[in-house]
């Protein structure tokens, strides 16, 4: 069989560029290297001489600069006399905390409702195919006005709760209160308080919180050396030790001498004057940004679990139970596997959703990422083309970690193939 | 079993009794009952549960739901009428709001006296969409295009519309239903051009400046068929640089020119103008219409054995998809001014679709690439063993198959895109979510109303994002090749 393309003793003609499939790769991928040099110096040049024109210059010199406005109620202490960069890193903190908050409650809403939308129950299967319906075809936005309007509009002010026969009342146990500014909810109090830890830059963690982190943790640990030393017995032996009542010692008397030793208390709002104080008072802005994340996301994650529960087909259930597995063994060793394996990708694609629709937080004066950097920093200093570079950066560094981290997961409970 | 028979056993029936019915409880609505919603413990805490959850949505929003008010000027007048019709005290909701602001949420600020021009437009569009969303179905298509006909026509009645533009529409109507009885692939050729109609319509001017668009499409396409016996890839190059240099350089010159020879020129609307649902769905068609090619080709890229173009894909998808949309609309509204040459100012409306198209597009490929993985490999190395070059088949083998399987993918992205398009509320455009309810409440009138603007807007796009995963499982099972 004759190898026409590739024929000995014919010399490379220029045609061959365009005709022979060896080169014509290379061609294209060289026009497409101009092309893409050819605009970036494009845009880069425009750029610079719009600078020029606006007589600005392109440095990140302001991040240093004090910011002059106040965050309310920042994670880490924060005053308007500090930089725009202490600002920023503010606005981070508050996206990441109601990211991770808002991922952990839909996931557990997610799951529920999944799950309640394949029970055999009419009415309530119904009801909840109303609901996801509901949230997944109608803008997040929209969600998001409604519970802070609701918020906002519909709960009585503050000093509705004065007086003797006030006009709301404080629910669950008069330990929250719900206002139109802010909801009033508990803190965590010591009695034996051991003080913290400082990092430098006003940072500081309380010293109970790391012995609550290492008891926590060293007790995984511990749990999963019992349940190795388990595994090797009933290899052993056959017979598999009883290790339930070891784990939760293990996981709960530690906590629990700590609580006792700290004094660990809740100290329930109480209303002073015109506020609540004692208590920690969460703006209604992240209430409302939390619970409509919550609610929105948590309607794909439903459909996303059930359409996981479903990919597991019923001949795998039907053979669990030949084999004389218990409904909960044949839950949690043959179904949840198999279906992780379908539910983790979306799941991280809509926890990335979740992550970056939070800086719609702009709607309700959450001060996030894109309310400080990209908001009140960008506004102040007149810096659009850094702050918003930086915010973009930034935003996509949480989105990596976060599909980084979640891949790791799930490259160990995908399906392990030869 | 064969040696078993009737007079070794005991008893065999010789004549059977009559039926009867089952149990009364085994049947009819106390069988239902029993085994849908009181089957178990479980089950019936779960029903009473939902009985609870309905009857706390009733008694809470009923009264509001029943004591509407529909005639009133302002939310103190509405206030008044309930609370003369139902007592002191009494809730209720006030859609008089609608009534009196409806074209606002519609239509923003476009002039009234051209309401008809966009909703020729969206009448069109459909005219447009039937040949591609109904393909197979005459019957649907029918049925489409006549509500569409009637409906636009009877719309463009009330807005009071111009007889010509009337008499235009009714023959333009009357030529899609002709060719949608007989020959279906001539009315694509009117699909394609719908955009360039579309636009002229929503915001006017001169029709030269189509004309001319589509002359400069033309001579691209001529280079192309000229050049395509030579090379494939040389022929692409040239038609795409023939029309690109064309419309920089040509279009607009010779626009003008022609229109002052000859004018075609309609009342032109600005950008600032549009607003609402009118603006909503502009950029939600447009960007749907953008970003499944450009998805396509982004997925191919990716898919690519090119080391440069995959790289450069990789990067493009991964940077889109990592940042928040609103990020890449302030990127529209404050930074393209920067990236541009100093001077270069273009439409806040059109920014903003390409951000919009840019975004989905990311989205859409990594949808299609799942598709594209989807696919057995033999169908690749039969394309190969047919012959066919790359783009043959892909075209002919490859994505027809890729995109089938990637239809809910593909719908779910532009359904997201078109709740997105409510985030332009941010850059300074009236979304008929935030935008133009802020506007309504900044009037003294109707400060304060929140409820009914939410409920309205809410349902309108519940409506439109419904229909649209309702058309994906049709499409779904209309595609589907296997026999079952």
């Amino acid at each position: 069989m004759v190898d026409i393309s590739a024929q000995p003793g014919t010399s490379f003609r220029l045609s061959m560029l365009l005709y022979d499939r060896r080169y014509r790769s290379m061609t294209i991928q060289v026009i497409v290297f101009i092309l893409v040099m050819a605009a970036g110096w494009w845009l880069v040049d425009n750029t610079i001489r719009n600078l020029q024109a606006l007589g600005k210059d392109f440095n990140f010199g302001f991040l240093f600069q004090r910011a002059g406005y106040d965050i309310p109620s920042p994670p880490i202490p924060y005053n308007s006399d500090d930089t725009h960069l202490r600002a920023a890193i503010v606005g981070l903190l508050n996206t990441v905390i109601v990211s991770f908050l808002g991922c952990i409650a839909a996931t557990i809403l997610g799951i529920a409702v999944g799950v309640a939308r394949l029970s055999n129950n009419w009415l309530f299967a119904r009801l909840m195919t109303v609901y996801v319906e509901m949230f997944r075809n109608i803008p997040l936005l929209l969600w998001i006005l409604i519970v802070y309007a609701i918020f906002t509009e519909v709960l009585p002010p503050p000093n509705a709760y004065r007086g003797e026969n006030p006009a709301a009342s404080m629910i669950l146990f008069d330990n929250v209160a719900l206002t139109n500014r802010y909801t009033a909810i508990p803190t965590l109090g010591l009695t034996n308080d051991p003080g913290h830890l400082d990092l430098g830059y006003r940072i500081t963690v309380d010293w109970a919180t790391i012995a609550f982190a290492v008891v926590l943790i060293g007790g995984w640990f511990i749990r999963k050396a019992v349940l190795n030393w388990a595994q090797r017995v009933q290899d052993a032996t056959g017979d598999r030790p009883v290790t339930w009542w070891i784990n939760l010692g293990i996981m709960l008397v530690p906590s629990l001498l700590l609580i006792w030793y700290f004094g660990l208390h809740l100290i329930p709002p109480e209303l002073k004057g015109f506020n609540f104080v004692g208590g920690l008072n969460v703006q209604n802005g992240f209430v409302a940004l939390w619970l409509a994340l919550t609610l929105y996301t948590g309607a794909f994650i439903a459909e996303i679990v059930r359409g996981g529960i479903l990919a597991v087909s019923k001949g795998q259930t039907e053979a669990a139970y030949a084999l004389g597995l218990r409904p909960n063994k044949t839950m949690k060793l043959v179904i949840l596997p198999q279906a992780l394996r379908v539910i983790i990708p979306p799941l991280i694609s809509q926890y990335l959703n979740l992550t970056k629709n939070s800086s719609l937080a702009i709607a309700v004066g959450y001060m996030d990422l894109r309310g400080t950097l990209g908001g009140t920093t960008l506004n102040q200093t007149g810096r659009e083309l850094e702050a918003i570079l930086l915010m973009m950066l930034i935003y996509l560094a949480l989105s990596l970690l976060i599909s980084g981290g979640m891949n790791i997961y799930n490259s160990r409970v995908k399906l392990k193939e030869r | 079993m064969s040696d078993i028979h009737a007079q070794d056993v005991a008893f065999v029936r010789d004549s059977m009794i009559p039926e009867s019915p089952p149990p009364q409880r085994q049947a009819g609505v106390v069988k239902w009952l029993r085994e849908n919603l009181f089957s178990g413990p479980v089950n019936t805490v779960l029903t009473i549960l939902g009985l609870l959850i309905i009857w706390y949505l009733v008694s809470h929003f009923w009264d509001w739901f029943a004591h509407s008010v529909w005639n009133a000027e302002s939310l103190a007048q509405c206030r008044e009428i309930i609370a003369a019709t139902w007592g002191e005290g009494a809730r209720g909701a006030c859609w008089a709001v609608i009534r009196e602001r409806w074209h606002q949420y519609m239509f923003g600020f476009y002039p009234p006296a051209l309401y008809f021009r966009p909703v020729m437009a969206f009448g069109f569009l459909m005219v447009a969409l039937a040949p591609v969303l109904f393909s197979e179905s005459l019957r649907i298509r029918r049925y489409v295009l006549i509500v569409t006909a009637i409906a636009t026509l009877a719309l463009m009645l009330l807005l009071k519309a111009p007889a010509g533009w009337l008499a235009f529409a009714t023959a333009v109507f009357a030529a899609a239903l002709w060719l949608a009885e007989r020959q279906v692939a001539r009315l694509l050729v009117f699909s394609a051009l719908y955009p360039l109609l579309g636009v002229w319509l929503l915001w006017g001017g001169s029709l030269w400046g189509p004309i001319m668009v589509l002359g400069a499409i033309g001579l691209g396409w001529l280079a192309w068929r000229l050049l395509v016996g030579l090379s494939p890839l040389v022929a692409m190059i040239a038609g795409v640089a023939v029309t690109v240099g064309l419309l920089m350089f040509l279009v607009g010159p010779a626009a003008d020119d022609a229109e002052s020879l000859l004018s075609l020129s309609i009342i032109p609307v600005a950008s600032d103008q549009f607003g609402g649902f009118l603006l909503s769905i502009t950029i939600g068609v447009a960007g749907i219409a953008l970003s499944l090619p450009l998805g396509i080709i982004l997925a191919l890229a990716r898919r690519s054995d090119m080391f440069l173009v995959h790289t450069l894909a990789v990067v493009f998808i991964e940077f889109i998809r990592g940042v928040p949309l609103i990020s890449l609309l302030f990127v529209a509204s404050l930074l393209l001014n920067y990236f541009l040459p100093p001077g270069t100012n273009f439409d806040i409306i059109l920014r903003v679709i390409i951000m919009v198209t840019l975004f989905a597009a990311a989205y859409m490929a990594e949808v299609i690439r799942g598709g594209l993985a989807a696919l057995p490999r033999g169908q690749y190395e039969a394309a190969d063993a047919l012959g066919l070059d790359y783009w043959k088949a892909q075209r002919l083998i490859i994505l027809p198959q890729a995109l089938k399987i990637s239809i809910p993918g593909i719908v779910s992205t532009f359904i997201g895109m078109f709740k997105d398009t409510t985030l332009v509320v941010f850059v300074g455009l009236f979304d008929p979510l935030k935008g133009i309810s802020d506007f309504v409440r900044a009037n003294f009138a109707w400060k304060g109303i929140y409820w009914e603007p939410f409920i309205f807007v809410g349902a309108i796009f519940f409506i439109i994002c419904f229909s649209m995963s309702r058309y994906s499982m049709y499409l779904e099972r209309r595609l589907r090749r296997e026999h079952r």
